[in-house]
């Protein structure tokens, strides 16, 4: 149920992002009399302070705010499975440097680090800004890998192609790659919503290029214009409310994959109630047993 | 006391990393928007301050990559930044004592409340997961923490502070008052706080809920909930000593993870607001293509979330014996 909600509401952002230049009542830049008005039949979003029409923002915006997410994503995912899985299978000083360096990437704020890159590179368009993003946010990713690839290596499939002989990059990426994707699947995932969060977070202080329409540079308008201090809300609610969807979806198919992979989650409701019934009725014969014992030693 | 000395030194060597990254950055990026800074003001500096900005900067000299970068590490550790150009003639590191403070109190407490109420909310959606609290309470979780920081803030000004008029919108203290310690400025220093800080707990929370509500339930399949409950112990309480107490130690090591992602957030919310802390000073120096007050934000923040991150990991070695043993990173 969860999955098929997600990938539905992905879907349908995905079409938006496809067909929305296409359908786009308005040219988004086109400014109008009709100005600051609230959602109407002429301009079902409303207007902005120039008269623009935002649903045709929204709709133009869409494809390039999604684009980013997961040209970032594909970066970053590359990037980590590149450093996580040599650093999960190899000791020594490489598995240990090659950990070492995504750890420090791993605590370094990727978004204060973000503002001083692109700060040198004014205007730059959403695709520089999806790169620079997956450059700078691989080592989440490359950590679970990596964890995941440490529970793998000494499986016997591993330890067989190891034996035979295999050299250590068909090892890497033929042996040990198709174990490791549900975790690498789960990681893009999380990468996609995480960049479009960043990517809108960058065009919002008015790092990105402002002369594409994004629902990040659709933001930093609202901002300048003040839209929230004359409480045009009809103008700065789609935008972010599309984006907090997006991580909505994609957090309700990574719970969705997670509940069909760990039995245990299945299970353990039933058994729950079993063992509930059962301490009631001792309860209900013999008392408490060991009345507030402590905590498990 | 191996574990914790490890953890300092992977936070020292981590320090050095952001320092020198922040080195490298201006002198790895294409030189005109450097040139075009130092055009801009370049007439309005003096000397020592022109000299400042070449050390911060790495443009107009000629010396060897070594020799700039030992003096630009003499200049941090003297905390010169150079001079600001939005704040002008003010040094950046006055502008940055003036502003980081703001940032430090509603930041810092504001996360805590967040980590606490989310981690609270978790254990109760993760204890009875399946069932409508948890149906309802974790897909939200997972919709505020995708929400903008900034534009949940937009609506809470739109709602609070133009609708119902309850708090102020913008700013950090009223403009009567001047800054001092007494009840009259707290008092709106604290009314003016309580917007930015309800934006940045109410999206906080979302990961720490998920994240606690995940780990509760990988606990109650363990056998020792069983056990507890087979000896016929309260719900309460083996929920919260014998559940919560275990999922937690893994959500504190979240805690450390999603602290780079808190502080971007808080920065963002910050600009929303017009708070007077490091957040707004960084959006101003960006405006204003600001380089060297850009650098030196950068630097503080990479420094306190470093800080902070220590003393989370330094926690959890304390919470959990099994850290103090293998002493892992």
């Amino acid at each position: 149920m969860k999955v098929k909600i997600g990938i539905g509401g992905l879907v349908v952002l995905l079409l938006i992002a496809i067909i929305g230049p296409h359908v786009a009542p308005y040219n988004p830049s086109a400014s109008s009399t009709s100005v600051l008005k609230g959602p109407s039949g002429a301009h079902l979003f409303g207007t902005t302070l120039l008269g623009q029409d935002v649903l045709s923002q929204f709709l133009v915006g869409a494809g390039p705010t999604l684009l980013v997410g997961f040209e970032a994503a594909a970066v970053a995912t590359l990037l980590s499975i590149l450093i996580g899985i040599p650093s999960g299978y190899f000791g020594g000083p490489v598995g240990e440097g090659m950990t070492l360096i995504s750890n420090v990437f791993l605590v370094l704020p990727t978004l204060p680090l973000l503002i001083v890159v692109v700060g040198y590179l004014p205007g730059s368009s959403y695709a520089v800004l999806g790169i620079v993003i997956g450059l700078t946010s691989w080592a989440f990713g490359a950590r679970v890998i990596r964890a995941q690839t440490l529970s793998l290596k000494s499986r016997d499939w591993v330890e067989a192609a190891r034996a035979t002989g295999d050299s250590w990059p068909r090892i890497l990426f033929h042996d040990l790659l198709p174990g490791l994707m549900p975790v690498i699947s789960a990681s893009f995932l999380f990468s996609v919503a995480f960049s479009i969060l960043t990517e809108t977070g960058l065009e919002f202080l008015g790092l990105g290029n402002l002369s594409q329409w994004t629902w990040g540079t659709m933001l930093y308008w609202t901002l300048n214009d003040a839209a929230y201090q004359i409480g045009a809300w009809w103008w700065y609610v789609p935008p972010g409310l599309a984006i907090a969807l997006i991580g909505l979806f994609l957090a309700l198919v990574n719970f969705g994959i997670d509940e069909r992979g760990n039995a245990r989650l299945q299970r353990s409701w039933g058994e729950r109630g079993l063992t509930r019934r059962l301490a009631r009725r001792r309860r209900r014969l013999v008392g408490p047993l060991e009345p507030g014992s402590g905590a498990p030693r | 006391m191996r574990a914790v000395a490890r953890k300092i030194a992977f936070y020292l060597v981590t320090t050095w990393a952001a320092i020198t990254v922040n080195f490298a950055i201006p002198r790895l990026m294409p030189g005109n928007a450097v040139d075009g800074f130092l055009g801009r003001v370049g007439g309005r500096l003096s000397g020592r301050a022109l000299q400042a900005l070449t050390v911060t900067l790495g443009t107009g000299t000629h010396k060897s990559l070594v020799s700039q970068y030992l003096s630009y590490l003499n200049a941090i550790a003297h905390f010169r930044f150079g001079t600001s150009l939005t704040y002008f003639p003010e040094d950046v590191s006055t502008v940055i004592r003036q502003s980081l403070p703001w940032t430090l109190v509603l930041v810092g407490v504001s996360t805590i409340i967040a980590f606490l109420l989310g981690t609270l909310l978790g254990v109760l959606a993760g204890w009875r997961h399946g069932r409508k609290l948890d149906e309802f309470l974790t897909p939200f979780g997972a919709f505020i923490s995708s929400m903008p920081y900034f534009w949940f803030g937009l609506i809470v000004v739109t709602v609070f502070a133009i609708d119902l008029g309850w708090f102020p919108s913008y700013g950090g203290y009223a403009a009567t008052q001047t800054i001092a310690f007494n009840t009259a400025f707290l008092s709106t220093a604290f009314t003016h706080a309580v917007l930015p800080a309800t934006t940045i707990i109410v999206t906080a929370m979302g990961a720490w809920l998920v994240g606690m509500r995940n780990m509760m339930v990988n606990t109650i399949g363990e056998d020792y909930i069983t056990i507890a409950r087979a000896k016929g112990l309260s719900e309460g309480s083996v929920m919260w000593r014998y559940a919560a107490r275990n999922a937690l130690l893994p959500n504190v090591a979240g805690f450390a993870l999603s602290l780079g992602f808190v502080v971007a957030g808080a920065i963002l919310t910050e600009v929303v607001f017009s708070y007077p802390g490091i957040g707004e000073v960084l959006y101003q120096a960006i405006a204003n293509r600001d380089y060297p007050l850009m650098q030196a934000v950068f630097l503080i923040i990479t420094l306190a979330v470093l800080a902070a991150n220590l003393i989370a990991d330094i926690a959890y070695v304390w919470l959990d014996p099994r850290a103090r043993q293998a002493g892992r990173a």
